[in-house]
């Protein structure tokens, strides 16, 4: 089984920690971080590292390798790698062990997590300064290996670790969500694919798709069981479908905007094909993946990053060879509003460095950190599933486009649903965006895929989805993940409103002792130069 | 005066038997567990049952395998104080309302909206289901407490190792632990489930010790994922 579904109770558990820790914001933090002049090597330094992977036996061997490989070059270094499967539950440890001051040196993570972390004070690095270092920085001249210049990360990934005016991570795989499609029931109800999936064109062949002979059994699978169309992440769904429609999020700077009326529209139109059992949601269904691969589900929406997990001939099945159904998958972008201008969100594991009181520490973390870019690493990761490489010095190397142009030579290493997904995000980054980030954006995440969650929950419970329903959801949801209160974020300034009478009393009696004190002051310092004066 | 005495005796006991056979009877408004088989999934069910197991508790939820004389209920994700959760030791009777759901197979109570401590106790014995497996009568007993007695270890992947760190390998000491067991020539994938026995339990450390070709018996809850997965809770080797 796969650990996606505890990964929602960490998460909820994470986001509850969030006011704990901006309680701790009073503390003394470290010191900002200095690049030292040169870095020790006559030193012995331990350097942890937390990372995640897709419940994936290669990509731990590839971290395996990597810090192997890493050690060898800087044998003073020593690397203690510490596997997870899931954001949440890294985000949840991390929260909890800024507290301790145990924080691991590197870590993998997003960057809506990571502008909760700099809720302490010089908790996390910012590396524009390490990028630049003519020693150590990205190509620097003392790094002992083939690492990117800077202007080889790719730009816009680079720029999705750029807020707060820092660049507090670096971008270490990248994908994006793509629509794995049964296209042999799609041609079976009658419908052509097109290159770009609208998402009238899903609802169309979703409900087409639902027609019952007389014993039950949906005419295009035979079978009892079929939900045309599943998303696995309900909060990128309604991030790209506000995206897509041009409606409100969020500003950048942290103000709550998603409580719209095209939010509202969306949820109806939801609605109505939850009602029909045409579409569901991983939280309330199970993968998409397993539902796609029994032939029980023809739109399956999930990250180009599991597209290992989808198709009848996918290298890795969660069910069992006797429910697998024989079909022709296809790949693509997820459902668009306006197909001449696709929109896709951009996604993916990014790295940053947690402050340390050594600086020679944080510069062995900063060194792996950028071993990490390197074309051995980033081509073998990506390889693993449906990920880019994040530099233009891996992606345009002959190996890769060597492994990019073998797409179905076998169903392992050049799965072509795999190869296909990859491809979708090359030749659509320019078509990918990210939400803003700011201390309270992951919060504000997971209210976006609870709207559609309640709602199609709501529905198969024969609730009624009303204007009235739709307001109070608005309101719990608000409530819920805290998005009614001020975020303290950096870049704003909040009306706090009068002061409390206890307050002014305290400053009114401070300002008097002050006066006292500097009438006292002035007139001792009027009778020594009297005095003074008096003398000479 | 000794046949008023013992008559009040016999009255006290009467009583007292009546008053115990009372916890088993369910309350108004409450589905036996027959009533609860037959609802509609995403329907509102009520039920009284006994905790059998505590699975996690998170942010003020718990998951829990719970059990009555008829059958069992997962919880999943029950709202409770941290303090509710420590008295939800093992036998201890709630009543619960929430919803009726399923998630790949495993048939759960979900969104629950309220649940209460009661008195009353009961630690069901674990039902032996080894001559079940591979039978449609098996998913009769999901999440109950069962037993499969006399299995044989079996490779957990190509490198003849007896369990596996999550289901590919892909974890380290902590994360789940999966290993294959076999019998009559039909070979089934237990798990143990970290956050219902991590690694400090015995029953992780048993099956780290595990060797192919081991025969054991095992006892655990009957968690449904795509197909039987039972959660381990006790394992011997023979």
């Amino acid at each position: 089984m796969r650990p996606m579904r505890k990964a929602i109770t960490l998460l909820l558990l994470a986001a509850g920690c969030l006011l704990s820790l901006a309680g701790c914001h009073g503390s003394r933090g470290l010191d900002a971080f200095a690049i030292p002049e040169a870095f020790d090597t006559t030193r012995e330094y331990q350097i942890t590292f937390w990372a995640k992977n897709d419940t994936n036996k290669a990509q731990t061997d590839i971290y395996k390798k990597a810090i192997a490989d890493f050690e060898s070059l800087y044998p003073n270094i020593t690397v203690n790698l510490r596997l997870y499967t899931d954001y949440g539950r890294i985000y949840n440890d991390v929260i909890t062990n800024i507290a301790t001051g145990t924080t691991p040196n590197v870590c993998i993570t997003y960057p809506d997590h990571i502008a909760t972390y700099l809720t302490g004070i010089n908790t996390v690095v910012p590396l524009e300064g390490l990028f630049a270092d003519e020693k150590y920085g990205l190509g620097g001249s003392d790094v002992r290996f083939d690492g990117p210049a800077r202007e080889e990360i790719i730009p816009q990934f680079l720029e999705e670790c750029a807020f707060q005016e820092h660049y507090y991570a670096l971008p270490f795989m990248r994908s994006t969500e793509a629509c794995y499609i049964n296209k042999t029931y799609v041609e079976k109800l009658g419908y052509s694919l097109p290159e770009v999936l609208t998402w009238d064109f899903v609802w169309e062949v979703s409900e087409a798709a639902m027609e019952q002979d007389s014993q039950g059994n949906y005419l295009v699978n035979g079978q009892q069981v079929l939900i045309p169309f599943i998303y696995k992440s309900t909060d990128n769904m309604m991030i790209q479908l506000l995206r897509q429609q041009n409606a409100g999020y969020s500003t950048d700077a942290g103000e709550i905007l998603i409580f719209n009326d095209t939010a509202a529209a969306l949820l109806y139109t939801i609605a109505e094909h939850a009602e029909t059992g045409a579409f569901s949601t991983f939280k309330i269904s199970s993968y998409p993946a397993n539902f796609l691969n029994a032939g029980q589900c023809i739109f399956a929406v999930d990250s180009t990053a599991g597209a290992t997990w989808m198709g009848t001939h996918a290298p890795l099945l969660d069910i069992s060879a006797e429910a697998l159904v024989e079909f022709e998958t296809e790949v693509r972008p997820v459902p668009q509003t306006d197909p001449e201008n696709p929109v896709m969100i951009s996604q993916g594991p990014s790295v940053c460095i947690f402050n340390k009181a050594d600086p020679q520490e944080v510069l062995a973390s900063w060194l792996f950190t950028q071993y990490l870019l390197t074309n051995d690493v980033q081509i073998a990761y990506a390889e693993t599933e449906g990920y880019v490489p994040v530099t233009s010095k891996a992606q345009d190397s002959a190996e890769y486009q060597d492994y990019l142009s073998r797409g179905g030579e076998d169903n392992q290493l050049h799965y072509d649903v795999k190869l296909k997904a990859s491809r979708l995000l090359l030749e659509h980054t320019d078509h990918t965006f990210v939400t803003p980030v700011f201390n309270g954006s992951a919060s504000l995440r997971d209210a976006a895929g609870q709207l559609i969650e309640n709602v199609t929950k709501s529905v198969r419970r024969k609730e009624t989805i009303d204007d009235a329903y739709l307001e109070n959801l608005f309101h719990d949801v608000s409530a819920l993940y805290r998005l009614d209160q001020n975020r303290g974020g950096a870049m704003e300034r909040a009306d706090l409103g009068k002061l409390p009478r206890t307050a002014v009393l305290l400053l009114a009696a401070l300002g008097v002792t002050w006066a006292v004190i500097i009438l006292y002051v002035g007139l001792e310092t009027l009778k020594t130069r009297k005095t003074r004066h008096n003398t000479h | 005066m000794k046949k008023l005495f013992a008559l009040s005796l016999a009255l006290m006991l009467t009583l007292s038997l009546a008053a115990c056979g009372d916890s088993d009877k369910k309350s108004e408004g409450v589905m036996t567990h027959a009533e609860y088989v037959a609802a509609e999934l995403n329907s509102q069910v009520t039920v009284e049952t006994y905790v059998q197991a505590k699975q996690s508790w998170w942010e003020n939820q718990a998951t829990l395998y719970t059990q009555d004389k008829e059958g069992a209920y997962f919880i999943y994700n029950m709202p409770c104080t941290e303090e509710e959760y420590a008295k939800l030791v093992p036998g201890t009777k709630i009543k619960v309302t929430g919803y009726k759901a399923e998630w790949s197979g495993e048939v759960e109570i979900i969104d629950v909206e309220s649940f209460e401590i009661q008195s009353g106790s009961y630690i069901a014995e674990a039902f032996d289901a080894t001559s079940l497996l591979g039978t449609d009568d098996l998913i009769k007993h999901q999440n109950e407490f069962v037993s499969f007695k006399g299995m044989t270890v079996e490779a957990a992947d190509d490198s003849g190792a007896a369990f596996l760190y999550n289901w590919d390998g892909s974890g380290e000491d902590g994360s789940d632990l999966y290993f294959n067991v076999s019998l009559n020539g039909q070979t089934y994938s237990f798990v143990v489930e970290s956050y219902l026995c991590d690694n400090t339990t015995e029953v992780y450390a048993a099956v780290k010790n595990l060797k192919v070709g081991d025969v054991v018996d095992m006892e655990g809850f009957l968690y449904w994922y795509n197909g039987a997965n039972p959660h381990i809770t006790s394992i011997t080797v023979k």
